[in-house]
């Protein structure tokens, strides 16, 4: 992952995930970020449909956790940044569960590798026991 | 109101999705409707999505449980308006909705469901 300055402009927002509603508010910070960073509706909607996928997985996966979502430069690169974290049971096998049609659940297994599709950067950090942290940036 | 409500229109039902849908308004939509397709021995459901501006995974197998279970309720479902840049995302995260009939707006829509009704 590039090393992504925070915009010192902006702060980082956060939304704490411990409920249904709070997917749908990861879903209007998102797109309040991509239009800060000044992205194209095409561009906000992937951005805020890969958050929808994670925000839904740190409430339904990891037992709820919190998100945070920043505008980041990098010379004259716009991007946001959102990071997912959760205290849950981890993951023990992260290529499986990134891979389409995955699930330990009632899921469709899209969200992993679908909302990877959808950023420019992704990273998951995630062992049974641990949480789980994914951090993705989209840049314009 | 947590609910999304439900027209009907002879038989056919509209409904309007104008809210950003919380998972469990989904899956509620998805029950009502079933229960209002056989109650009202309704043979179309159109569902408008104009206002919808994000379908995940979630929302996208919601709209495709809703065409799957109307078609074996004997019903048609026709999914109308989804925004360009929804569908190209759709796509991208690897949702085809396989199954689901589209049109681009309500009146094309009524059409669609007016013509397979003739048949
Ligand atoms: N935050 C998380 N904590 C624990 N497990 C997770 C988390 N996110 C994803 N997973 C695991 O990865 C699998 C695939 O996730 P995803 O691609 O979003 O599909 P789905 O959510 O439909 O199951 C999940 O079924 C789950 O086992
Ligand atoms: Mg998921």
């Amino acid at each position: 992952m590039t090393p992504a300055i925070a915009d010192p402009t902006r702060p980082v927002v956060r939304v704490d995930i411990t409920e249904n509603e709070d997917v749908v508010v990861v879903r209007q910070r998102a797109r309040e970020q991509g239009r800060r960073a000044g992205f194209s509706l095409l561009e906000i909607t992937k951005l805020v449909t890969a958050a929808s996928e994670l925000a839904r997985n740190t409430l339904e996966h990891g037992g709820g956790g919190y998100a945070e979502l920043e505008v980041c430069i990098d010379g004259i690169r716009r991007g946001v940044r959102m990071r997912f974290v959760d205290e849950g049971p981890g993951i023990s096998d992260v290529e499986q569960a990134m891979r389409d049609g995955f699930t330990t659940g009632k899921g469709l297994g899209l969200g992993l590798g679908g909302s990877r599709r959808l950023v420019s950067e992704f990273a998951i950090d995630s062992a049974p026991g641990s949480g789980t942290r994914v951090t993705v940036v989209r840049w314009k | 109101m947590d609910r999304i409500p439900i027209l009907r229109m002879g038989r056919t039902l509209l409904v309007t999705v104008q809210v950003d849908m919380h998972d469990q308004l989904a899956v509620r939509l998805l029950d009502d409707l079933t229960e209002m397709i056989t109650k009202t021995r309704a043979r179309g459901v159109l569902i408008d999505i104009s206002a919808l501006d994000m379908v995940d995974s979630f929302i996208g197998r919601m709209i495709a449980d809703v065409a799957a279970t109307s078609r074996i309720l004997d019903a048609q479902t026709v999914v109308v308006g989804m925004q360009p840049a929804v569908a190209i995302t759709l796509v991208e995260l690897g949702m085809e909705l396989p199954g689901v009939r589209t049109a681009l707006d309500v009146e094309r829509g009524m059409e669609l469901l007016n013509d397979a009704g003739d048949r």
